[in-house]
């Protein structure tokens, strides 16, 4: 292998990480405020819910599949939590109630896809209208408040400078990436979405992986749930809204995919970085409001268009 | 090709499952209200026919419109007439939708809180050719006929909010504005009658004005960025209550809730509390149960021959840490 080939391959790998630090080096410039490192914390933090959504959702992409409704599991989680939280005053309880929800979320959720065998799409899709609608029923339409100040911690708290949710979103990464990468339980997750007859046929049981991987995803979006409704101090119906949308661009920004089998865990967290720091900047400039969507639209079409050109220049470098 | 078509047959499954929940939602809002309403009003019914009006409220997950149906929902048991709601999730096409499901119920009248001025015309327009009379309520339609319209006035409502601001910054500081969704005339309204009265002070500068949809975890996010790039903030003007509780959620958790003066819109009771602790300093009381029992109640007083207003603005008054405690939002 020559120096060039080399060099490619540093690049292929780390091509998310290249287009964030070009985005950063152009906002230092545009404005001052943005390299404090109390913005660099309130950046991070504020990506954290989309990241650990994005952590789950890269496990059910690379099976090749699709998760429409962690949205709608971030609200319930956030709301039924909230609910126990006004009724019983008890934090772990409270916690572990958002948590359960996100579990038998997930159990339906893999049910219907990995033992009925519905795409993806369809059943997450009407999951997500279902729960949505549980919302609705459960909080009427009206949010729930949270008095208590330890549950708040968990969004607004932070232990030695760093936010909680910080904390978190690390632990949540570093355990995606050693069962990703380190398990037997990651290699399957890469074979159902490379082939998923071969990975049957070679023993592996499709059903039970692809099954855990929905649970994976659904237990994260609860926590993500907790999280934002500590940070806010309520639970509102529409909490949640859209994050899909966020979690699936933050994976394909990230270079997993869509197609499954091909992809990785830490580049789906520099994805959501780019877009959270893209909202940053352009609120920081106070840009117009209503041409900060054609900015993000833009940037995030350039920043897959550059994607597509790393993998094309090294797939021909390497052949 | 095979694939493609996989693709076509999935998308259009997709259609029809998120249409057919729709529906429900609908369905079961719609046969709750009903049987609520049947309930109570029983006794009252004893001598003539029992009124029916029909409610399209453009959107149940916001505090403010649940409120409006809540008021609607007491004004329909207290005169016994019988109340139907639909609600169409802030879009307008589900909304025309809603007022033809309506019309075909034939109810005596359809109260409209419309979606979107402009797309409710012609659902207006076809409950006139049904001769069923309609009365819209806060946002008014473009067109079509209606017998009332019923709302409060945002310009004023910003312009009051706008004018608290100068006052207490005694006409000089650095003021930021949070805009609401600024494809609704309420959003645009209210940022022109806040603009209207800073524009008259030379030494008020607008540092920032961004756009957080009503939305309270959004208008964190945004503020929390705003705080970061300004160093020296004296006001924040959020268009509604949901925005300004997530502008305090940020502003908290700078510790600068005591240099920047905060107001919002609307007087959600977590509003009023943090006026009371002093963490925001005034709102704007327009409250939506007495919007929603009021246009109850024109529709029953036309429905029995009585003349109303074409136009009836309801009164929108600045609430501060002084009168906080005589503001009445509901019965």
């Amino acid at each position: 292998m020559n120096a060039k080939e080399k060099a490619f391959r540093v690049l292929t790998v780390h091509r998310t990480s290249i287009i964030l630090a070009l985005i950063l080096i152009v906002a230092a410039f545009l404005s001052p405020a943005f390299l404090s490192a109390s913005n660099m914390l309130n950046v991070i933090r504020q990506v954290s819910i989309t990241a650990i959504i994005g952590a789950g959702m890269t496990f059910v992409i690379l099976t090749g599949g699709i998760d429409l409704s962690v949205g709608s599991v971030v609200g319930l989680a956030g709301a039924f939590s909230a609910g126990v939280l006004q009724t019983t005053d008890s934090v772990p309880l409270a916690v572990g109630i958002g948590l359960l929800t996100g579990l038998i979320c997930g159990f339906i959720n893999g049910f219907f896809i990995a033992k009925c065998g519905i795409p993806a799409f369809i059943a997450t899709l009407a999951m997500m209208t279902l729960l949505r609608g549980c919302i609705l029923v459960y909080t009427n339409g009206t949010p729930i408040s949270v008095q208590s100040d330890i549950y708040k911690a968990v969004g607004k708290g932070s232990l030695a400078g760093i936010p909680v949710p910080i904390i978190i979103l690390l632990f949540v990464y570093l355990a995606a990436y050693i069962l990703l990468t380190h398990t037997a339980y990651g290699r399957t997750v890469y074979a159902i979405g490379g082939n998923r007859e071969a990975a049957r046929l070679s023993g592996i049981s499709v059903v039970k992986n692809e099954w855990i991987v929905y649970i994976i995803i659904a237990l994260l979006s609860s926590l993500a749930g907790i999280i934002l409704t500590a940070r806010l101090g309520t639970a509102a119906a529409t909490a949640g809204e859209g994050y899909e949308m966020d979690a699936i661009a933050s994976v394909i920004i990230g270079g997993t995919s869509l197609a499954g089998g091909q992809g990785f865990i830490l580049p789906t967290v520099i994805g959501a970085l780019i877009l959270g720091v893209l909202d940053n900047i352009l609120t920081l400039m106070n840009v117009n409001p209503f041409a900060t969507n054609i900015v993000k639209g833009v940037v995030i079409l350039i920043a897959v268009l550059a994607d597509k050109k790393f993998k094309d220049l090294s797939a021909k470098v390497n052949q | 090709m095979k694939r493609s078509k996989k693709l076509l047959a999935l998308v259009l499954s997709a259609a029809m499952i998120a249409a057919t929940a729709a529906g429900c939602s609908t369905g079961a809002a719609t046969s709750t209200a009903e049987s609520k309403a049947a309930e109570s009003a029983a006794p009252a019914q004893s001598s003539n026919k029992q009124l029916v009006i029909g409610l399209s409220m453009n959107t149940q997950t916001n505090p403010f419109f649940v409120s409006v149906k809540e008021g609607a929902q007491k004004g329909a048991e207290e005169l016994g007439a019988k109340l139907v709601v639909t609600d169409a999730q802030n879009d307008a096409s589900t909304q025309m939708k809603d007022v033809e499901n309506l019309i075909t119920q034939k109810p005596d009248l359809i109260i409209i809180d419309p979606a979107d001025s402009d797309a409710i015309v012609s659902a207006i327009q076809e409950a006139n050719d049904a001769k069923i009379p309609v009365i819209t309520i806060d946002r008014a339609a473009k067109g079509g006929e209606v017998v009332s319209h019923m709302g409060f006035n945002a310009i004023k409502a910003g312009g009051l909010e706008g004018q608290f601001i100068a006052d207490t910054l005694k006409g000089k500081g650095n003021v930021v504005e949070i805009q609401g969704i600024m494809g609704t005339n309420v959003a645009q309204d209210r940022s022109k009658g806040f603009n209207d009265v800073i524009a008259k002070y030379p030494d008020i500068k607008k540092v920032a004005t961004q756009s957080a949809d009503f939305d309270r975890a959004k208008a964190m996010k945004v503020m929390e960025n705003i705080l970061q790039a300004n160093k020296d903030i004296q006001a924040v003007y959020a268009a509604n209550d949901e925005m300004a509780l997530g502008c305090l959620e940020a502003i908290e958790a700078a510790g600068r809730t005591k240099d920047i003066v905060l107001v919002g819109n609307d007087c959600l009771d977590d509003t009023m509390k943090a006026i009371k602790e002093d963490k925001m300093k005034a709102t704007i009381n327009e409250p939506p149960y007495f919007l929603g029992k009021n246009a109850v109640q024109t529709a029953v007083k036309y429905l029995k021959g009585e003349k109303v207003e074409k136009s009836v603005i309801l009164e929108s008054t600045l609430v501060t840490k002084e009168n906080v405690d005589s503001v009445k939002t509901r019965d």
